[in-house]
């Protein structure tokens, strides 16, 4: 039965990759489309994904929870309340340089992973929330997964259109002007922190969904599960990869560089024990150069942004 | 609580903590000030500096505050080098791309520490240190020390800066880059010499915090926050508002566990820092917005 188990295999990848995919198009809108730096998109992902679990999970004694939502409910939900905390973040800081985003979005992340760790009434700390319910979660194995992805393609095709036709709609041209020239755009009446708000605010909703989807096919989600940094900084090497700028260099950011962390997870597996945790960080330590590469030799990414086309679908202005 | 039982268990401590902060602070509101980005690799560069002591005792079976400067240099070689290999082919582009650069090797350096020294909690000598009381205020030896060094250190960066040509130079590019240029002003060494003093700045705060707490690899990374919240709250590009910045938060955290939850310290930093950037972005001692 071998190619069962890499029928298996491929179709658990591809969830990631989906899920993933739609993380990296939420970056894209706030970087790509922006320029905007969120560096904790770990932390927008784990509210989605704690949010949806309290929402749709079982009740348990002296904890939050027990709605037992439908699952629907969970991921708009978690969308709702990403965008919520996402909201004061970027209205205090979205007026000055990105680097003050920077660091308050690590703030938030740090916070996050706290009250993660720490609050048993609402995340059951260490141990994580657990049992949560997932779509067609009673099928065979192999056919649960593939309904599984088949859900996951489904909101990543919808989030690709959406994101698409932002990009290409007027709002889209207006983002574009105000990230490559503030000065000018500002000149020209439009109100940069607040069009800037509005891009943070739509990437954090589809990264809070990211978590959703994720805990949801997990079944459970703990803080273990969500390395701040890791996690984080893949999102960034796939869209950075990929092709800032360009949705589908989004996912195919996401693709390249989840196959190849998955082999260096291989790779490292053959290594004896006693070198297994160093060989945790010596991963660690190859995203960071990863990332110095790219930006050193192939800042435009795999598909760089294509500015004639997004300019010329719109069909409008003509700029 | 008394007086002398809330100096000895608050106060102390958060000056301590608070010199900590002041030391690392400097560095960021230097590279926010003359090179003009956030550098979110400090933290780790401090504790890159905090475990290269830790080398040099295990190796040399030295004292620590001997091998400190030893440390503080190599430090500085590290920060010059990462300036090259990582931060300076990117200057002609956006800024912003040199903060993800940052962020990139604040992993890097963290994985080395991690793969070098492991994930557990090290100390640089064992032993319990009883603390000394003048008046009925205990201070042990290493605060004493900690406290003396961060003003000697400071005071000799205030001295550099005010009154040497070089430190006149930095102050200059951090006021106006280009007309720093235009004066004949080796932009280029300059920034080198920034990173320098980053470097050595660096390597004593993370040697400071591990002394008089322990050595943890994600030591420095649990000080970004406190560092850019002090460095925002004195008021970016200002020495004395780093220094100022870093006293309060060590202060203010060591007090916060009376009524907060203490897992919750950095949660403090991080709401000190959107209150500033709310309602007064220059901080307290007017400095430079980006």
């Amino acid at each position: 039965m071998e190619w069962l188990g890499l029928l298996n295999y491929a179709v658990f990848m591809a969830i990631f990759i989906g899920i993933y995919a739609i993380l990296a198009l939420g970056l894209n809108i706030q970087w790509g489309l922006t320029g905007l730096f969120n560096a904790g998109i770990a932390g927008f992902f784990a509210v989605g994904a704690y949010t949806s679990a309290i929402l749709t999970g079982p009740a348990v004694e002296g904890r939050l929870g027990g709605f037992e939502l439908p699952v629907a409910v969970g991921w708009i939900g978690a969308m709702v309340m990403a965008g919520l905390i996402a909201w004061p973040i970027g209205k205090i800081t979205l007026r000055f340089r990105s680097d003050y985003l920077a660091v308050a979005t690590i703030g938030v992340a740090e916070i996050i992973r706290l009250v993660a760790k720490s609050e048993d009434w609402l995340t059951n700390s260490a141990r994580g929330l657990n049992n949560l319910p997932r779509p067609f979660g009673d099928l065979d194995y192999l056919f649960s997964q593939l309904a599984y992805l088949g859900l996951v393609l489904f909101c990543l095709a919808l989030v690709y259109l959406l994101v698409e036709h932002q990009f290409r709609s007027p709002w889209g041209r207006m983002m574009r002007a105000i990230r490559d020239n503030e000065t000018a755009a500002a000149s020209l009446g439009k109100d940069i922190a607040f069009r800037r708000l509005q891009a943070f605010l739509f990437g954090a909703c589809l990264m809070g969904l990211g978590g959703a989807l994720l805990a949801h096919f997990n079944r459970s989600i703990t803080p273990e599960g969500i390395d701040p940094m890791i996690t984080t900084f893949l999102i960034w090497i796939m869209l950075i990869l990929g092709g800032s700028g360009n949705n589908r260099g989004a996912i195919l950011g996401a693709a390249v560089v989840w196959i190849i962390w998955s082999m260096t997870e291989f790779a490292t597996d053959q290594l004896p024990t006693e070198m297994a945790i160093q060989a945790k960080y010596i991963r660690a330590f190859l995203i960071g150069l990863m990332l110095q590469l790219v930006l050193r030799f192939r800042p435009e990414g795999l598909l760089p942004e294509d500015p004639t086309r997004a300019g010329r679908k719109t069909g409008g202005g003509g700029s | 609580m008394d007086l002398l039982s809330f100096l000895n268990f608050y106060l102390v401590p958060g000056i301590v903590l608070g010199s900590i902060y002041a030391l690392g602070a400097i560095g960021i509101t230097l590279v926010f000030g003359v090179l003009r980005f956030a550098h979110l690799a400090h933290g780790d560069m401090a504790t890159m500096g905090a475990f290269l002591v830790l080398a040099l005792v295990a190796g040399t079976g030295m004292n620590p505050w001997l091998a400190l400067p030893f440390a503080m240099i190599a430090t500085a070689g590290i920060a010059v080098g990462l300036h090259w290999l990582f931060y300076e082919h990117l200057r002609r582009r956006s800024a912003i791309l040199t903060v993800i650069a940052s962020l990139g090797v604040a992993l890097m350096l963290r994985a080395i520490v991690q793969v070098v020294w492991g994930v557990d909690s090290l100390t640089y000598v064992g032993g319990i240190v009883r603390p000394e009381s003048y008046f009925g205020i205990r201070i042990k030896d290493r605060e004493f020390w900690t406290l003396a060094a961060t003003v000697v250190l400071v005071v000799a960066l205030m001295l550099f800066l005010g009154y040497t040509r070089w430190g006149k130079a930095m102050r200059a590019m951090s006021d106006n880059p280009d007309l720093a240029q235009l004066s004949g002003i080796d932009t280029r060494l300059t920034t080198i010499l920034t990173w320098t003093i980053i470097g050595l700045l660096g390597a004593a705060a993370g040697f400071f915090l591990g002394i008089n707490t322990e050595l943890k690899s994600l030591m420095g990374w649990y000080m970004l926050l406190p560092m850019f919240a002090a460095a925002i709250l004195g008021g970016v590009g200002r020495v004395e508002g780093a220094v100022l910045g870093g006293m309060i938060i060590g202060i203010a955290e060591e007090c916060s566990v009376i009524f907060l939850p203490s897992e919750y310290k950095s949660a403090l930093a991080f709401a000190v820092l959107l209150i500033m950037l709310a309602l007064r972005p220059t901080g307290l001692l007017r400095g430079k917005v980006l």
